[in-house]
């Protein structure tokens, strides 16, 4: 029974601390399982300055307390590892972890969040960190005085492209539509700075270079024409999606893969919850994983209460 | 300071001792970004793992950071963080931007053994 939880939390984000803080409270023992970094997209944030309560704190500084609360309550957190396989259909949910160590529970709670969309084109994988990049905070000064490239057309991509131009001598945007979905504000900013320029319409094929990126495929979607454009480096803000790619045919997802809920945070399956990012919603910000968090580990409370109640009647 | 709870190298001399008193260190120069910090991350889950490596990090602005981003091995590098395995105190290996746990523990297991 060494084991056996009473929850086990798929993800380390804010959504499954939160679940994690709540069930241990609750005397549950709870067990988070998470494949990436504790914190998840809660650290790619530099400084949050909209969490109440919190004037401003870096993301990093979050999840770090996140997580003492988490484990201060009882939980036990396992991070940096692979989820292998699943099974939560039974009474019992079964969890495999690096094709090895099987965890059961009565409980599952998903909080798999999101990534970053990569483009998924040749070259990509071999020239990160050669010259491709996805966040400009961390490499935009590597860029000083060189020719850059920003694929998106979201508010991150426009503002991230103006934020590069503090670094670099000219900025292009390669954005795959005719217009943008950022907010106008951000698309003018962009427009009225001098050293960007606008490619739409747009895709890139392909990364090439030598040891670093030299140059890109650019297919012009319209006509299909295709031409290389010398550069020295991309950065990539194509919006996130969500990680459930191991849930497919597991739990009900909707056309866009992500996890489909009520109000209680519950999935199709009994017993099985879903919080944060991973789950179908309009709105994506710290605060709203934690309030789905919160909802779904009451919920979970609230079912294995249920159970033990019709279990002694 | 990096705020982790790794071995923090603060200078030319750290570096210096660090390299001459292991063999098997993995040094991890950067910032603390969204990059940066899942590679620390995996670096703390596996010191108690590979007691047989040094994991130490350095701030990427830090003017001692030279030692690093002068290496050969990190020529060309343009993306945070800059991290460097080191045998005998010669660099074996570097990798630019971050990584994940399987790609590192593939280096250590290549150049450190398990």
């Amino acid at each position: 029974m060494e084991n056996h939880y009473d929850v086990i939390i798929l993800g380390a984000g804010a959504a499954g601390l939160t679940a994690g803080i709540y069930t241990s409270r609750a005397k549950l023992k709870t067990l988070i399982l998470n494949e990436g970094t504790v914190g998840g997209q809660m650290v790619l944030t530099h400084e949050i300055a909209n969490y109440p309560g919190v004037e401003n704190i870096s993301g990093y500084a979050l999840a770090r307390i996140m997580k003492k609360q988490a484990q201060d309550f009882g939980c036990q957190i396992k991070s940096n590892l692979r989820i292998s396989a699943l099974h939560l259909d039974g009474v019992v949910k079964r969890v495999e972890v690096n094709e090895s160590t099987v965890y059961t529970s009565a409980i599952v709670i998903i909080a798999t969040g999101g990534k970053s969309r990569t483009l998924g084109v040749a070259g990509e994988e071999k020239y990160k960190g050669n010259g491709i990049s996805y966040c400009a905070t961390c490499d935009g000064d590597f860029f000083s005085g060189r020719e850059i490239i920003v694929v998106g057309g979201g508010n991150s991509a426009l503002e991230e492209a103006v934020s590069l131009t503090k670094y670099a001598s000219k900025v292009t945007i390669v954005h795959q539509f005719d217009h943008f979905q950022a907010y106008p504000i951000a698309v003018e900013e962009a427009r009225n700075n001098p050293k960007i320029d606008f490619i739409m319409e747009s895709t890139i094929d392909e990364f090439i270079g030598e040891e670093s990126l030299r140059r890109v495929k650019i297919r012009h979607i319209p006509s299909a024409t295709v031409h290389e454009k010398p550069i020295d480096g991309v950065f990539i803000f194509i919006g996130y999606v969500p990680n459930t790619e191991s849930l497919a045919g597991i739990i009900e997802l909707n056309r866009w893969k992500e996890i489909i809920v009520d109000e209680s945070r519950s999935t199709n399956l009994p017993g099985v919850f879903a919080a944060g990012d991973s789950i179908a919603k309009k709105y994506r910000q710290v605060t709203t994983a934690v309030a789905d968090g919160t909802i779904a580990a009451l919920s979970a409370v609230s079912y294995i209460h249920d159970a033990a109640k019709t279990r002694a009647a | 300071m990096l705020h982790t709870n790794l071995t923090h190298v603060l200078s030319a001399d750290d570096h210096q001792k660090l390299l001459g008193e292991n063999e098997n260190v993995m040094i991890c120069c950067g910032r603390m970004g969204p990059m940066c910090i899942p590679v620390y991350e995996v670096m703390e889950e596996l010191e108690n793992e590979y007691k047989h490596v040094k994991f130490a990090d350095m701030e990427f602005d830090h003017p001692d950071a030279r030692l690093i981003r002068s290496l050969p091995q990190t020529a060309g590098f343009m993306g945070l963080p800059f991290t460097v395995y080191y045998k005998n105190g010669q660099p074996v290996k570097a990798t630019s931007s971050i990584q994940r746990m399987d790609q590192i523990t593939a280096i250590l297991d290549e150049q450190f053994g398990r």
